[in-house]
């Protein structure tokens, strides 16, 4: 018996639930942005299994275009997180609780 | 019905006119300019009126009216109001008067207003004015009429205030409008009535544009029996006391007469035109005009009556005391109007119109000659500092001569025939409208009376201005309270008589103001020197107003059934009915006492006339053996103070009312309800804000936790309603 379809569900949901209460109770930025990462690949994840499952190739479409975003959204928030640091010298988010300085 | 688009063309020219005057005029500034588009616009009026009256198968000579049907202005349901035109014989003939009365008012005006810095303002709303009385008499519903009927109110007050930098003549205009308030409330609900009884807003019947007439509807309803209970039904009786409410404030009748004095602080040809012969006439008309209602509502026509009586005589004992020219033409003007309701009350309509149009002719003229004699005596309206004029302003003189003994009622004069029509009218009135025959004789006592009382305070006025010493050479006593205070303190000027534009209106009106009353010789009088006399304007409108039934029962009795057919049915149908050759082969249905022509009533007729002619003698005599010797006799304070009429309206109504706005509706209802519920619904908004906007607290993990459990929520929802439906799917 191979792996079934809902041991990747319950995989995807596992690290989903890791990265939600990650990005809750962590203050590092950095830890935070992986987090949101971690989210991001464990719904592709779903869409690949289900992708499989159905012999439908629309879910692994979906996987590039999501990568995608996600990589450029890691652009712009490493270029954000950079000018935080920059600017506070601190990478602490509740210390960044106000736009000005 | 006959179409005829040029009746359009009456109301539209002088609306024309005030459009060019306001747009153009207040740029060219040039008086011959504007004065020629007021005057030619207004001409056009005239000439187009006058046409559409006389030509073969006009509505003076055709018993079908002329209809302009130009749009259909509102239809919700059952409820149409058209605005279309028409003229009959009871709008034409007053279409031909206040076109031609206003045309040379008009051109008197342009000599009167020479040299005033608002001409074309002047002229624009006189030509408004025009535009709006015309509307109210060619309205053939309503609701058109009432539209006219507050654009002359509206012009009413743009011309009281015309003399913008002083404050008498602001206060003076806001009081005519807000006097007539109170008589367009009852004047609007009385139209609602009407059109909550007949369905139907319309005067005329028009089976072409699928309107049935409302007045046509109410006659053949049953009389409203002789009760003051009647009044409060909701039948034609309030119908009839309503509009009659409208009719008093717009014709200054008792107890909403005190504008019309006050609205002599316009320049005198408003007065004349508005104030004496067009505009506060607008009420009799509207009576005439629904004549039916009131001849289905005989409690209605008596409180007319009494209230046009005591009117009469109230304004013109005023009229004996007061020492501004004006103030006594303007009473003397609120005095026959009460003649005219006392008319209506009596179901003596077409006395009414006659006394309207002759009034129109010498109050039109008295009023033009005392603004000839104010402009030659340089804007001095005391008649205190006049007198001894006769020599200076010769036209003005014998023109106000002719106007004198008009309203004085001297044979042949016009004034005389219409007057005494309505007193022997009064006289010989049976019991339809009155509770008991006594009160016809009361209440021609009591014209007889204020007949005297006319003769007396014209003679004084015209002692005053003209004869005796010239008082104006005098120095002016500081005290007296003039309204042109500022001009009389200047040098004295010499009196000079005015200029031809000026005196030739006066010309026309004082000719008008001696022959007008021969088109309506009574029958009694007129058999004394013709076997066959005419009585053209009784021929003319007999057949478009109601009758009283001759007989008439009264006091609570219902009338039977078959009494309602001696009410003249609707006036479309009685067009047709009288031959016009003949005054006797008259109307059998009409029933009215004028047609009878018993001998005894005629003995008893001229016998009337005769005293009526005494009378004004009597009054004349009176005036002059007082007044020539002693030309400033002091008058009864209290007549000369107006029976402080002003200040118990200012104690029992002003006052308390001010009082009421300012405590209660101001401080109380406006600051505490309206302002409190404003504040307290802010501070509401605040509150709830200080609470939640603790939720934004700029710490990014909180947003992620809200974001968090908004996603729960939603995801638990649809999880939770999606597995009950798939629960109820399977």
């Amino acid at each position: 018996m191979g792996p079934q379809l809902s041991w990747y569900l319950a995989l995807s949901a596992i690290l989903f639930t890791i990265g939600v209460v990650g990005v809750i109770i962590r203050r590092n930025v950095i830890a935070m942005f992986m987090c949101i990462e971690l989210m991001l690949n464990a719904v592709n994840l779903t869409f690949v299994a289900f992708s499989s499952f159905f012999q439908d190739v629309t879910g692994q479409l979906f996987v590039f275009i999501v990568m995608t975003v996600a990589a450029a959204e890691a652009a712009v928030g490493l270029g954000i997180i950079i000018a935080i640091f920059r600017n506070r010298e601190s990478l602490d988010v509740d210390e960044a609780s106000v736009l000005k300085l | 019905m006959i179409e005829n688009n040029l009746l359009s063309l009456i109301i539209f020219a002088p609306l024309a006119g005030a459009a060019i005057n306001w747009f153009v005029g207040r740029r060219v500034r040039n008086e011959k300019f504007i004065g020629t588009i007021a005057c030619a616009s207004v001409g056009v009026s005239t000439i187009v009126a006058f046409y559409l009256a006389f030509k073969s198968g006009g509505a003076l000579r055709s018993t079908e009216p002329l209809l302009d049907h130009l749009w259909t202005w509102i239809q919700v349901g059952r409820f149409r109001a058209d605005f279309a035109l028409a003229l009959d014989r009871l709008s034409g003939t007053y279409a031909l008067f206040v076109t031609f009365v206003g045309f040379l008012i008009h051109l008197f005006a342009v000599g009167y207003m020479h040299g005033d810095r608002g001409f074309y303002r002047f002229f624009a709303f006189l030509n408004l004015f025009m535009f709006a009385m015309l509307t109210l008499v060619l309205a053939d519903n309503f609701l058109l009429m009432f539209v006219g009927w507050e654009g002359v109110g509206l012009c009413s007050y743009l011309l009281i205030g015309y003399f913008i930098d002083r404050k008498e003549a602001g206060d003076a205009a806001k009081k005519a409008f807000i006097t007539n308030r109170v008589g367009d409330w009852g004047f609007v609900l009385g139209i609602m009535l009407v059109f909550s009884i007949t369905g139907s807003i319309s005067f005329f019947t028009k089976p072409d544009h699928g309107v049935v007439s409302a007045l046509g509807t109410i006659a053949g309803l049953s009389v409203d029996p002789f009760t003051w209970n009647a009044i409060f039904a909701g039948g034609l009786t309030s119908v009839a006391v309503l509009l009659f409410i409208g009719a008093a404030g717009k014709s200054a009748q008792i107890p909403l007469y005190v504008w019309l004095p006050d609205a002599m602080a316009g320049p005198t040809p408003v007065s004349a035109l508005i104030h004496a012969a067009t505009m506060v006439t607008a009420g009799v008309y509207m009576i005439v005009r629904c004549s039916v209602i009131y001849t289905h509502a005989p409690s209605a026509m008596f409180l007319v009556a009494i209230i046009g009586a005591a009117t009469a005589i109230f304004a013109a004992t005023i009229g004996l005391a007061q020492n501004d020219i004006k103030k006594v033409l303007a009473y003397s003007t609120i005095s026959q109007l009460g003649y005219m309701f006392l008319a209506c009350g009596v179901g003596a309509f077409v006395a009414a119109i006659f006394h309207v149009i002759t009034h129109a002719f010498f109050k039109a003229l008295l009023f033009l000659g005392s603004g000839s004699v104010i402009h030659g005596m340089h804007h001095e309206q005391d008649m205190r500092r006049m007198g001894g004029l006769k020599k200076y302003m010769p036209i003005t003189f014998a023109t106000m001569l002719t106007g004198w003994l008009a309203i004085s009622g001297i044979p042949i004069f016009a004034g005389f025939f219409s007057k005494d029509e309505i007193l022997w009218q009064t006289w010989s009135a049976g019991t339809f409208s009155l509770p008991s025959p006594l009160w016809s004789k009361v209440l021609w006592g009591i014209g007889a009376l204020t007949a005297l009382v006319t003769a007396v305070y014209m003679t004084r006025m015209m002692v005053m201005t003209f004869w005796g010493s010239e008082r104006f050479r005098e120095k002016h006593d500081e005290h007296s309270k003039s309204i042109e205070d500022e001009h009389a303190h200047h040098v004295v000027h010499e009196p000079h008589e005015s200029p031809w534009i000026m005196t030739v209106p006066l010309i026309v009106l004082a000719v008008l103001s001696t022959l007008g009353g021969l088109i309506g010789i009574p029958y009694a009088l007129g058999s004394l020197v013709s076997d066959h006399p005419v009585n053209y304007i009784e021929q003319t409108l007999e057949p478009v107003v109601a009758h009283v039934p001759a007989g008439g029962s009264h006091s609570g009795e219902a009338h039977p059934a078959d009494e309602v057919q001696w009410l003249s049915p609707k006036p479309q149908e009685l067009d047709s009915a009288p031959p016009v050759h003949a005054l006797e082969g008259s109307n059998a249905t009409a029933g009215a006492t004028t047609h009878a022509h018993s001998p005894e009533e005629i003995r008893e007729e001229r016998l009337l006339a005769a005293t009526s002619v005494l009378i004004a003698l009597a009054g004349i005599g009176i005036g002059w053996l007082v007044f020539q010797k002693r030309p400033l006799l002091q008058m009864p304070r209290i007549i000369e103070n107006k029976y402080y009429v002003d200040e118990i309206y200012d104690a029992t109504i002003i006052r308390p009312s001010e009082k009421f706005s300012r405590e209660g509706l101001w401080k109380l209802f406006d600051v505490g309800v309206i302002d409190g519920f404003l504040h307290s619904l802010g501070d509401a908004v605040k509150e709830v804000g200080r609470v939640i906007r603790h939720l934004q607290g700029g710490f990014v993990r909180s947003y992620a936790a809200i974001i968090l459990v908004g996603a729960l929520v939603l995801i638990g929802f649809f999880a939770y309603f999606g597995i009950q439906a798939m629960g109820l799917v399977r």
